[in-house]
């Protein structure tokens, strides 16, 4: 029940929170910063509940809760606590709870304060959802609602386009990968019978030995890449700077972007394991790893170059996930803690730097230490465990993923050099993010910035600075939060109870060693960057051809394909959507006709009378002189002779009630097309002969098709149940002896109040199209005009009485 | 006979597809309304053709004398025919005004009232 309440009260909470917020600032509004506080009670009651389970599930132990959603299709709305959802929920909500404190110091005195806690709470509990979900369907739905929150929280300043084209962007992206996501669990779901993930659990090798196998791997890791960021896919996390910093700081360094992550690490039991699984984690987290740290170098604005260290990050972690030794495994759920910790403390960082300074520019920023000492401090804590150094959680947690690379060897005998020297490459430049973003602004002298420097408030400092404390703490103290923590999510992936350690000192070992090259490296590279910088935008070229060029060529080509394509269909010619609609129908009713049901038996033929034949040709030939006739007058009575061929059917084959509204109705219609139609222009001949033939042909095609049509419903005796029943009950429940009549007024008397209905609408406006005031140009008809009113307005209230 | 009632709808069908793919707007109607015979007719047989009896209860007797026409298609019938007058009333009516204010009874130049 607590579990269901976790989830659903951030949901709840976003109801009223735009109402909290207003009602906050007008109370107290000396401090605008007070909603933030408030608010995040609720994430911080959840990180205390959570911290309660941390023995028991520590232990093994597994709280779940199943409430059935839609039991006929096996979709339960259910929940489960096992070590790896609390250490993403504990992450989300602990986190979250810091983050509601910032926004408050972030946003204070913007208007629309109270909707980013909206949409901040919404997206808690949508993560929240996903990370607890055990049922891979309720998570599909969660993972979705992240995604519709992260559009609303990226495009929150919705006034600027490039806010919006960047939320669009990475709602396309992570709701393609989605889609491709729901193709793979169902897929899981049908192979596995069950779309509850501990009842996979239970018999996970079935995945494996699956024809199915591959693909479901292949649909399950694009949402996960997509969501994570993982190359080709990184390109949206850059782009989402868009938003305001909290945002940044809480989706895109330590939550959302750690879904993609999670699923994958959820998934390991079950998909983990092959080949294929491995080469795709492990390839896709390397190339990510080197290439977010690469593109990194060519930025100069705070958040972008944290967003492309978090890319590389988010690589690292994969590519521990792939390589699927229960060291590496270890390493990258420790790296996804420590990543969490500093990365949403330099987010926040970066946020005050901005907020206090109004410059959001590495290459303008100089000498802060003096005017902001303690954001000084919180960063360079923070700064310290991405750059990786002794004693801060990056150190130790990058120690744990080098022992993982260095003991690769399962993925062939070049892995692991090839991996560990990547990594390499990747923890030097990340040095570097770490001193431009660190040490960069805070060092050197004083530059003048747009605005004033000061220290933050309390509310922008409390973030951060928790959050850079704890990446010392967990090293010093791994007792209190790492290893609980770390060694039952690392058991839930592996899949056997793990003890892990997270351990400062190792003793001198290769990995300390090449740690130590690889910071010196980067050292030596930060503090040559003037020199290498320069070269970085020699490669503009590959801005051409990036993924992100792709998927704004794609982007363009659907929007002029759409274009082009609306164009052609949506030409404002009735004629056009007539013979679309035509041989469209034609193709899929006269395909099967043909192909499918075969030819007609005409064993029970009703004999052939000489009055049929002449009924017959009085209907074909009035017919074909009403579409011959050039002459309006004659087209109308050809079309009266017909009318009464029709009537003169009905008389033949007992219905009397047909023939005798039909020959009314006839009657009625040949008087108001004469009125009518003679105040309009003569026929005249409008088409080209070469369409008078092509529309022949056509009109020709669907005739036969009717005709066959009919020919096939009348060799078939048809079930005449329902009509035996009314028929048999007309007269002693509907007292009448005319069954159709019955039918009419008593057994579908409903039918017919919609019939009355529709003559009904059909007088008023006819009546008030007449009525409606002409024109002074055209007022010269008005004598025409009179007569048409009389016709129209007659017939129509008279076939109401026809009906009755 | 299946077969000439086959023939016959088939016709009116023709005829009826040919008159709505005119650029008169006035053909267009006609077509409508032809379109409409045919429907009916299509509905009608398709509940069986017999020469029977109509469905009338004798006075003494609960029910029609077998063999009787089914009285379903019918009841189905004669609110189309009386819906599609109502409607073919609204569409003439609509045209003449539409006539007015377009000038023309050309389909294709239909494509704007502000002239």
């Amino acid at each position: 029940m607590t579990l269901l309440a976790v989830v659903i009260s951030g949901f709840l909470l976003a109801i009223g929170a735009p109402l909290v917020a207003r009602v906050l600032g007008r109370a107290l509004p000396g401090v605008p910063s007070l909603a933030g506080w408030v608010l995040a009670a609720l994430p911080a009651a959840i990180a205390v509940w959570l911290v309660m389970q941390v023995s028991s599930v520590g232990h093994g132990e597994t709280i779940s809760v199943v409430y059935p959603w839609v039991p006929g299709l096996g979709i339960d709305l259910a929940f489960m606590l096992d070590g790896l959802s609390l250490l993403f929920a504990l992450l989300i909500s602990g986190i979250g709870a810091l983050i509601f404190i910032y926004a408050g110091g972030y946003m204070a005195g913007h208007p629309h304060q109270g909707r980013l806690y909206a949409f901040l709470l919404f997206f808690m509990g949508s993560m929240l959802g996903v990370v607890l979900a055990s049922n891979v369907l309720t998570l599909f739905v969660f993972w979705e609602l992240t995604s519709i929150s992260s559009y609303l929280l990226i495009g929150f300043d919705h006034r600027r386009a490039a806010a919006r084209a960047a939320a669009l962007q990475a709602l396309l992206v992570t709701g393609l990968g989605g889609l491709a996501m729901l193709a793979g669990l169902l897929l899981m779901g049908q192979v596995a019978g069950t779309y509850s993930i501990s009842e996979m659990l239970a018999s996970p090798e079935v995945f494996r030995s699956h024809a199915l196998y591959v693909p479901i791997v292949i649909l399950v890791v694009l949402g996960c890449f997509t969501k994570s960021a993982q190359f080709p896919f990184h390109f949206w996390l850059p782009g989402a700077m868009e938003a305001p910093t909290p945002i940044s700081a809480y989706l895109h360094s330590s939550t959302m972007v750690k879904a993609g992550i999670y699923l994958l690490a959820r998934m390991t039991p079950l998909l983990g394991g092959t080949e294929l699984w491995q080469w795709l984690l492990t390839g896709a987290g390397a190339v990510t790893m080197v290439v977010g740290a690469v593109l990194a170098m060519r930025e100069s604005y705070l958040k972008r170059l944290l967003a492309y260290s978090t890319v590389s990050a988010l690589g690292i972690i994969t590519m521990g996930l792939g390589i699927g030794t229960t060291g590496a495994i270890e390493g990258a759920i420790a790296f996804l803690l420590a990543h969490a910790f500093y990365k949403g403390s330099l987010f926040m960082v970066a946020g005050a730097i901005d907020h206090e300074t109004g410059e959001k520019n590495v290459d303008k920023l100089s000498g802060l230490r003096a005017s902001m000492p303690l954001l000084a401090i919180v960063a360079l804590l923070a700064g310290a465990s991405l750059a990786g150094l002794v004693p801060f959680a990056g150190f130790v947690a990058k120690e744990m993923v080098l022992e993982g690379t260095l003991h690769a060897s399962e993925l062939g005998p070049a892995a692991p050099a090839l991996l560990t020297g990547a990594l390499l490459l990747a923890a030097a430049l990340l040095f570097v993010v770490a001193g431009l973003v660190t040490v960069k602004p805070f060092f050197g002298g004083a530059r003048p910035t747009p605005k004033k420097a000061h220290e933050p408030p309390v509310s922008l400092l409390l973030g951060p600075l928790v959050l850079a404390g704890l990446g010392v703490v967990i090293v010093f103290v791994p007792g209190v939060l790492a290893d609980p923590l770390i060694g039952p999510a690392a058991s839930v992936v592996v899949g056997e109870a793990l003890h892990t350690h997270f351990a400062l000192w190792h003793g001198v070992t290769l990995a300390l060693g090449l740690s130590a090259a690889a910071l010196l490296a980067g050292l030596g590279l930060y503090v040559a960057r003037g020199k290498w910088f320069g070269l970085m935008s020699r490669f503009a070229w590959v801005d051409r051809v990036s993924p992100s060029a792709v998927y704004a060529g794609t982007l363009r080509f659907v929007g002029e394909l759409a274009v082009s394509q609306t164009r052609l269909l949506q030409n404002g010619k009735l004629r056009d959507y007539l013979i679309t609609i035509l041989l469209t129908t034609i193709l899929i009713v006269g395909y099967p006709l043909v192909a499918m049901v075969g030819a007609p038996s005409f064993e029970r033929l009703a004999p052939l009378h000489w009055f049929d034949v002449a009924i017959a040709g009085l209907i074909l030939l009035s017919s074909i002189a009403a579409v011959t006739s050039g002459s309006r007058l004659m087209a109308i009575i050809a079309l009266g002779l017909a009318g009464l061929g029709v009537t003169m059917f009905y008389v033949i084959y007992a219905a009397p009630d047909l023939a005798l509204t039909q020959i009314s109705i006839e009657a009625l219609s040949v008087v108001l097309f004469v009125l009518v139609f003679r105040r309009l222009p003569d026929f005249r001949s409008l088409s080209t002969a070469r369409s008078k033939v092509r529309d022949a042909l056509i009109a020709c095609a669907g005739g036969a098709m009717m005709g066959a049509l009919v020919l096939m419903a009348t060799s078939f005796a048809s079930d005449k149940s329902v009509s035996r029943e009314l028929a048999e009950r007309s007269y002693p429940e509907g007292h009448g002896r005319n069954v159709v009549n019955v039918i009419l007024v008593d057994f579908r008397a409903l039918d017919t109040m919609g019939e009355i209905t529709v003559l009904a609408l059909a007088a008023l406006g006819v009546y008030s199209l007449l009525k409606m005031r002409r024109r002074p140009e055209v007022g010269a008809e008005a004598a025409g005009l009179e007569v048409g009113r009389g016709a129209g307005v007659g017939p129509a209230v008279g076939s109401g009485e026809v009906s009755a | 006979m299946q077969i000439l009632i086959a023939i016959i709808i088939g016709a009116i069908f023709a005829c009826a597809l040919y008159m709505m793919l005119r650029r008169s707007i006035v053909k267009l109607i006609m077509g409508l309304a032809l379109l409409g015979h045919a429907a009916n007719l299509l509905i009608f047989s398709a509940g069986g053709l017999a020469r029977a009896r109509p469905a009338l209860v004798a006075p003494g007797a609960s029910s029609p004398p077998i063999p009787y026409a089914d009285p379903v298609p019918q009841a189905l019938i004669l609110t189309a025919i009386v819906i599609s007058f109502g409607v073919l009333a609204f569409m003439m009516v609509l045209v003449s005004r539409a006539h007015d204010a377009v000038g023309t009874d050309d389909i294709d130049e239909f494509t704007s009232t502000d002239r």
